[in-house]
């Protein structure tokens, strides 16, 4: 006989792509366009049929099947609780109910909606632990992720990052701003987060700080072609400026505090220089996908193109990509092929970022422009004796406008998996992944002779190229065996395998030339690297009376990085599925309830670009500018360079304990996590002992660090009633990182290790990292204060009371890392209508205004021969001298932010109903509550100094499916 | 594949390849002089030496002239980076970075040269198959090696007293070295200077740049006379011996005084310049070294344009106090008078304002010919780290402090060597009763500024810390005031200590 039938949603809608199969057989069909399946060929008798997509519960329906056609319609109800999601994890998938470590998902369905040029913004905000902060609004510009506090002090904090299967060197290349804006994020269908040890483990050594796995869209069988497209169209608007001085004001200020001599160089004009240097910005991203089946092989084609201009003028990103997948299936499903190539074209245009820190400075009552179009072209620049003041600032808005940066990078990411399930033993599988990830990138940075940026370059002008390779190739290959052993009511589910990945990494050098085409500095010299990862895995999944989980794996990994090639990073973890026992089986009001516990260890080895052989005893070549002259020839030095032979792996252990939940229904669903992890044999760049090694600061194993927290989420579906429904979702998590040591010595207590370079001076710092204190903390002088509350110059407390104020009494304040981070996203739904927003929230982040510290003082202005603008911070506190150390500069950046708003409309099928067409409005960065007194209080590491702000963006988009 | 874990750098080489070809020993060599000029791989800069400062400023030269200079009536500077202004007003503390990357830039200098040295010994050499004809060259390679590591050692000798202890008996490996006595430092390093002496090539007979015999002389000759500031026993007699061998040796006074601080100095002066840091506007890049020594010392209404560079940074002039020293600040009668004065207050009130004390200009990046140096931001202007007329002082010095087996009289004359070159007649000659030490602290002060000598040689006459000398800003008031005398040495960085639990802390600090 046969069974046909129908799959639909609630309201009664298709849902194409559905599995609909027979329990227990191989005989499966998937619904079409219209929802419709048709299964031929089973045998009568009572039989169960199983419908089952993402997103949807799994229903099964028992059937008595005769020698005709039955006829049934599936209605799935939306899987609210998600727990027979598939959930990717290394190297297979699992059901989310199955799950033992803590993993977060994010479906395409929840992404962040609006403009987003760069991956990494699709989700920021949605996964609790995860701390995702844009580097600012340079046209993609991308972002610093952090799960759960960082894991590493001087080695990469970085999430590991896997799209469809390759992991992703992302490094930045040379001439990209950051490497996640090089995919099209209109081509991911999911991101899982895994975040603990018995998660992230199976990727042992580069896991210590969380893996991200990416994976794209794809074609499904049996789906006729299905075209997309969307449209978003945006404007982006300067939102604030760093707070300085006007024209008037900066008149008094020189007036009053200047010699006659400064006074005499102020000049009549008003310009507001922020504004010179920034504009209103359009960006357009335009996408066309295609998708469906030819005959049986699926297919996804997509073709995106991205144009966006920042808000700070001449900045520019312009991106075409393209992807293809393609996922056959041979041989009854044996074999499942799936097969993915990605490329995109990026154009870049950077503009000058020192134009920030030019235009906050300059003298605000110069004009634009000379009057004189043969100088500078046009420009107002400082002069001395009739010549350009080199030491003077430079006119921010030439700078921007007389600097061509431009660069091209292509990416392209492939690979190809094999998915064989043996004929004669089915229950195993074999897997083998082939990939690949290229990049390069060049670029030109030209200055012209007339610029005053580059004056007095040889005969005037600069004009320079620059390039760089990166190569990685990937092989992984693995075998599954998956049993169910009815009689003692287990399950085991066993993985082993291998993994190759080889990195490479090749930087040409290139001379800099004048206008007339001399070079004023010679080509660096050509450097290549290669790393090279080996790896054994392997994972045991045991399940009894479907309610005990356990899961162990472990993996073997060696690097090229290190002598030591080679490192063991286990993990074991336990669920129980509380919920499915007698005793809470019956409890109405609790509908789901999980515990898990975990531990494991991770490894680190990534010290960064460049440092490929820090164990070996290697010299450098020295380039033809650093050459010695002796007797009559030059030479081409060469260094021996610092080494340290024992350097080995960090290790990072991690405990989590964690309770899901899911009340009513599981109307009301989230889960709590405790973790607390700690590594060990640190890897950091710390002083050597003085003339010991080969330089004077190293990367060698020292110290340990913590990182502790809790995580909570509950989503909910408060209202739901026909035509309208309302969810909401909130996550906290507080995490509360401490340097429990970073000395070989017994004893520490060290100083510490001085980082956070700020603007002002050369080589000045404000942040250090001690053991016993939170990383990046503030290293400052205690403020003293006057009655009316305002500082005194100078004045500061003695805080180690040994009757004078001196450099120990520098003591360490707050921290640039937030204690809580919160997130809050809620969606309304009314009949064809949509309205979400997006929330997120710091707490106990502390920021250092540069701006105002190294602006913020009458010395300021008081250069030889030329003026400065300050900060208004001047204005309150009167300093007559910089006073980068006062802690009056470290200000708390606590905020509150709506990400994204957007209201959609859908109008359903439209032009005799052969077009979907759906519209939304979006507003990005739509408001900040903070008490930061400078311009955006989210600055990754602390310090607000050059950070180009976030523009506010208002866009429109369609969607339209054919 | 497991055998791929075994990267070898590709466009690097490794310890065990780079020796076997003879060819790499120059390179090598030429890295270890080059210490005292570059300040990474990458000119002007990239691949820094050293890190945890910015890397002009971690510059041997730039370092050393801030360290022997700004604390002193010879110089003052304006800007404000970090504790900068602590040099001059003599309150500097443990946590200076500026002294600890001094620290640092020494002992990188000494590792560099114990590794050489290392890979240099006749057992390396024949493992690594260098070819008999090559063997001979490659001893005065390492002798020249063992030079530059006394002298660096000199230097941390002078500036630190007592420091971490490593030669090349110690691996390159994560161990904390014990901290050499002063007085035990200054045995060690008198005992390299003199097993060397025979190694190195005679006086005048090696290229330009590297160090001869006259220069083990020469630096045993400083050595000799500070040695009661090091070890409390003075030791004139050999400080007149080893100053009398320079002043015999082949070397003389170059003609004129100011060509040896302009770009072309290497071809005027090579007949005086014992040993030079070379530096060079194309290829020997740096923003440390004279390039710092002479766009710092260029600001106010000085036009750069006269200096051979295309910018000022406003930073270095000097105090009334050693203005003072001249008689005549026109450079008319004593040549070497070489002020700037328009538009300059003599008088300090602001350290940090370029036009309060006046301008110097010796340093210029100008031939002899007065034609540009060959770039107009990096210059060619080579710095000498030891000359001539400083062994006729020392010599002078040594036999006025009861040194034996010279005569007053041959002190008398070659001063006045000196000072004819400075006035161009004898006119400026002095007679042997106007020879007395304070004269010839001044005369030091007049033929060496700028040159890194004053501080030491303040300590040496006691003046350096206390009230008995003061100059303006001593101590951080316009007046000048007394210090105290814990700093006649610098501090052992906290940063080193933290590394190496065994470095005791300097007395005061």
């Amino acid at each position: 006989g046969s069974i046909s039938g129908k799959v639909t949603d609630d309201a009664g809608q298709p849902i194409p792509g559905a599995t609909v199969f027979i329990k227990g057989t191989s005989k499966n069909a998937t619904a079409d366009a219209e929802g419709k399946f048709t299964i031929t060929g089973i045998t009568p008798g009572n039989i169960v049929v199983v419908a089952r997509i993402m997103g949807y519960e799994t229903f099964e329906m028992p059937v008595n099947a005769g020698n005709s056609t039955e006829s049934i319609t599936f209605q799935l109800k939306a899987d609210t609780k998600g727990l027979n999601e598939i959930v990717v994890v290394g190297y297979g998938t699992q059901k989310k109910s199955d799950l033992t470590g803590a993993i977060a998902v994010v479906s395409s369905k929840d992404f962040n909606k609006g403009p987003i040029s760069s991956a990494d913004q699709l989700i920021t905000g949605k996964v609790p632990g995860v701390q995702i902060t844009s580097n600012g609004g340079a046209p993609g510009a991308g972002s610093t992720i952090r799960v759960r506090g960082g894991a590493s002090l001087n080695a990469t904090n970085d999430p590991l990052i896997i799209i469809d299967g390759v992991p992703v060197d992302n490094n930045n290349i040379s001439g990209a701003s950051n490497a996640l804006a090089l995919i099209n994020p209109n081509d991911i269908e999911s991101f899982n987060v895994l975040k603990d040890a018995s998660a992230t483990a199976i990727y042992g050594s580069r896991a210590s700080n969380g893996v991200i796995i990416i994976t794209t869209k794809k074609g499904r069988l049996g789906d006729q072609l299905h075209v997309s497209f969307s449209s978003t169209n945006a404007i982006s608007k300067v939102t604030s400026f760093s707070p300085v001085l006007n024209a008037s004001q900066f008149s008094d200020v020189v007036k009053q505090n200047g010699t006659a001599a400064q006074i005499a160089l102020l000049g009549t004009d008003n310009t507001d220089w922020q504004k010179q240097i920034y504009q209103s910005a359009f960006s357009t991203d335009n996408n066309l996908a295609l998708s469906g089946s030819w005959k049986k092989l699926p297919y996804r084609i997509s073709v995106g193109y991205l144009n966006q201009d920042g808000i700070l003028k001449t900045s520019n990103l312009e991106r075409n990509s393209a992807s293809i997948n393609l996922s056959p299936s041979l041989f009854d499903d044996h074999l499942k092929i799936n097969m993915n190539v990605k490329g995109s074209i990026a154009d870049y245009r950077f503009a000058d970022q020192g134009a920030i820190n030019a235009a906050i400075a300059y003298d605000p009552t110069k004009p634009l422009r000379s009057g004189n179009s043969n100088d500078f072209g046009g420009y107002y620049e400082w002069l001395y004796n009739g010549k350009l003041y080199d030491l003077a600032t430079k006119n921010p808005a030439a700078m921007l406008e007389q600097k061509m940066d431009k660069s091209q990078v292509k990416r392209s990411i492939g690979n190809i998996q094999f998915d064989y399930k043996f004929h004669f033993l089915p229950e195993l599988r074999a897997n083998l992944n082939l990939g690949y990830d290229y990049q390069k990138g060049d670029g030109n940075t030209n200055i012209p002779k007339y610029a005053a940026l580059s004056y007095y370059n040889g005969t005037g002008g600069s004009y320079k190229h620059y390039s760089q390779e990166m190569k990685n190739k990937l092989f992984d290959f693995y075998l599954n065996y998956v049993k169910e052993l009815k009689g003692i009511k287990s399950r085991i589910d066993v993985m082993g395998g291998y993994s190759y990945q080889d990195f490479i990494t090749a930087t040409p050098g290139y001379p800099t030339l004048d206008e007339s085409g001399d070079t004023t500095t010679a080509a660096g010299n050509y450097s290549e690297a290669q790393h090279t990862l080996v790896s054994f895995f392997g994972r045991l999944n045991y399940t009894f009376n479907d309610k005990y989980l356990l899961t162990f794996t472990m993996r073997r990994d060696g690097t090229s990085r290190f002598r030591q090639h080679w490192g063991n990073f286990p993990s074991v973890a336990f669920a129980w599925k509380l919920k499915d026992e007698p005793f809470l089986k019956n409890t109405k009001t609790l509908s789901d309830l999980k515990l898990r516990l975990g531990y494991g260890v991770t490894g680190q080895e990534n010290i960064g670009v460049g440092k490929e052989y820090a164990a070996l005893s290697r010299y450098t070549y020295g380039d033809a500018n650093s050459s010695y002259q002796l007797g009559d020839v030059f030479y081409k030095t060469l260094r021996a360079a610092g080494y340290d032979q024992n350097i080995k792996w960090e290790q990072t252990a991690t405990y989590n304990v964690a309770v899901d939940y899911g009340f009513l229904d599981n109307k009301i669903t989230g889960s709590v996590d405790f973790y607390y992890k700690k590594t060990t044999d640190l890897l950091a760049d710390v002083t050597a002992p003085t003339g010991t090694n080969l330089t004077n600061t190293l990367y060698t194993n020292i110290g340990s660090l913590e990182n502790r927290g809790v995580e909570f989420i509950i989503n909910a579906t408060p209202v739901e009633t026909k035509d309208f429904r309302w969810d909401a979702g909130f996550n906290i998590t507080y995490n509360k990182n401490k340097i429990l040591s970073l000395s070989k010595a017994q004893t520490d207590t060290s100083v510490g290790i001085a980082t956070g370079g700020i603007s002002g001076g050369t080589g000045n710092t404000i942040q250090i990292n001690t053991a016993g204190n939170q990383i990046n903390s503030f290293y400052v002088y205690k403020q003293i204060y006057d009655k009316a509350g305002n500082p005194i110059e100078g004045v500061y407390e003695d805080t180690n009371g040994d009757g004078v104020v001196d450099a120990d009494d520098k003591y360490r304040y707050k921290s640039s890392n937030p204690v809580v981070y919160l997130n809050f996203n809620s969606s309304f739904n009314y009949k064809k209508w949509t309205l979400g927003f997006s929330m997120r929230s710091n707490i106990g982040n502390y920021i250092y205004n540069n701006q105002a510290s190294n602006n913020g003082s009458y010395k300021t202005f008081q250069n030889s021969n030329y003026l400065a603008n300050l900060s208004t911070s001047v204005l309150k506190t009167k300093f007559r001298n910089t006073q980068y150390w006062s802690d009056y500069y470290v200000e708390n950046g606590s905020f509150l932010r709506m990400d994204y708003l957007n209201l959609g409309y859908d109008f359903g099928r439209v032009i005799s109903k052969k077009v979907g067409l759906r519209a939304n409005f979006n507003v990005q960065n739509v408001f900040v509550i903070t008490k930061y007194s400078g311009q955006d209080p989210e600055v990754f590491s602390g310090i607000d100094d050059k950070f180009y702000p976030r523009p506010r963006v208002y866009s429109l988009g369609v969607n339209l499916d054919f | 594949c497991t055998k791929d874990l075994d990267r070898t750098p590709i466009t690097e080489a490794t310890s065990a390849s780079v020796y076997k070809d003879f060819s790499n020993y120059k390179a090598i060599l030429a890295k270890l002089y080059g210490g005292f000029s570059v300040t990474g791989q990458v000119g002007p800069t990239g691949s820094p030496d050293i890190s945890g400062i910015d890397e002009g400023t971690s510059s041997y030269i730039r370092g050393y002239y801030q360290m022997q200079e700004l604390p002193t009536d010879e110089a003052v500077i304006g800007w404000n980076d970090g504790t900068l202004q602590d040099f001059h007003q003599m309150d500097w503390t443990p946590d200076d970075n500026f002294i600890n990357a001094m620290f640092a830039r020494l002992f990188y200098q000494i590792a560099q040269c114990n590794e050489f040295i290392r890979q240099t010994s006749d057992d390396k050499l024949s493992s690594n198959g260098i070819a008999e004809k090559d063997r001979e060259t490659a001893h005065t390679f390492r002798a020249e090696a063992r030079f530059l590591r006394a002298l660096s050692y000199y230097h941390a000798m002078d500036l630190f007293g007592s420091v971490p202890f490593v030669t090349d008996s110690n691996e390159v490996a994560y161990y904390y070295p014990n901290q050499i006595s002063r007085t035990d430092l200054f045995s060690y390093i008198e005992r390299e200077l003199l097993a060397i002496e025979g190694e190195m090539a005679e006086a005048r007979a090696n290229e330009y740049g590297r160090a001869d015999k006259a220069c083990v002389w020469g630096l045993l000759a400083k050595l000799y006379l500070n040695a009661e500031v090091y070890t409390g026993t003075a030791r004139y007699t050999d400080a007149v011996t080893y100053s009398a061998k320079v002043i015999n040796s082949g070397y003389t006074l170059a003609n004129s005084y100011a060509n040896m601080f302009k770009a072309d100095n290497n071809v005027t002066s090579e007949s005086e310049l014992m040993l030079t840091a070379n530096f060079d506007g194309a290829r020997t890049q740096t923003y440390g070294g004279t390039t710092y020594l002479i766009h710092a010392a260029v600001g106010g209404s000085m036009n750069a344009a006269e200096f051979g560079v295309n910018s000022g940074w406003g930073g270095l002039r000097t105090t009334s106090a050693f203005v003072a020293l001249f008689s005549d600040i026109t450079g008319a009668t004593d040549k070497r008078a070489m002020f700037y004065t328009a538009g300059q207050n003599r008088e300090i009130a602001d350290l940090g304002t370029f036009t309060d004390g006046y301008a110097i200009t010796k340093w210029s990046n100008k031939t002899s010919k007065n034609t540009d140096g060959s770039n107009s931001t990096f210059v060619d202007t080579d710095f000498p780290l030891m000359r001539l007329a400083e062994m006729h002082l020392t010599y002078a010095e040594a036999v006025l402090r009861g040194g034996t087996g010279g005569s007053t009289n041959q002190a008398v004359t070659y001063i006045n060597d000196l000072r004819q070159r400075a006035y161009g007649n004898t006119s400026g000659n002095i007679t042997a009763a106007q020879l007395n030490l304070r004269f010839i602290l001044d005369e030091r002060g007049r033929e060496l500024y700028w040159e890194g000598h004053r501080r030491t040689d303040l300590i040496r006459y006691g003046l350096f810390t206390g009230a008995a000398y003061v100059w303006p800003f001593k101590g951080g008031v316009a007046a000048g005031a007394a210090v105290g005398d814990f700093r006649t040495v610098y501090p052992i960085p906290t940063t080193a200590r933290v590394a190496n639990p065994n470095l005791k802390q300097n007395d005061g600090y």
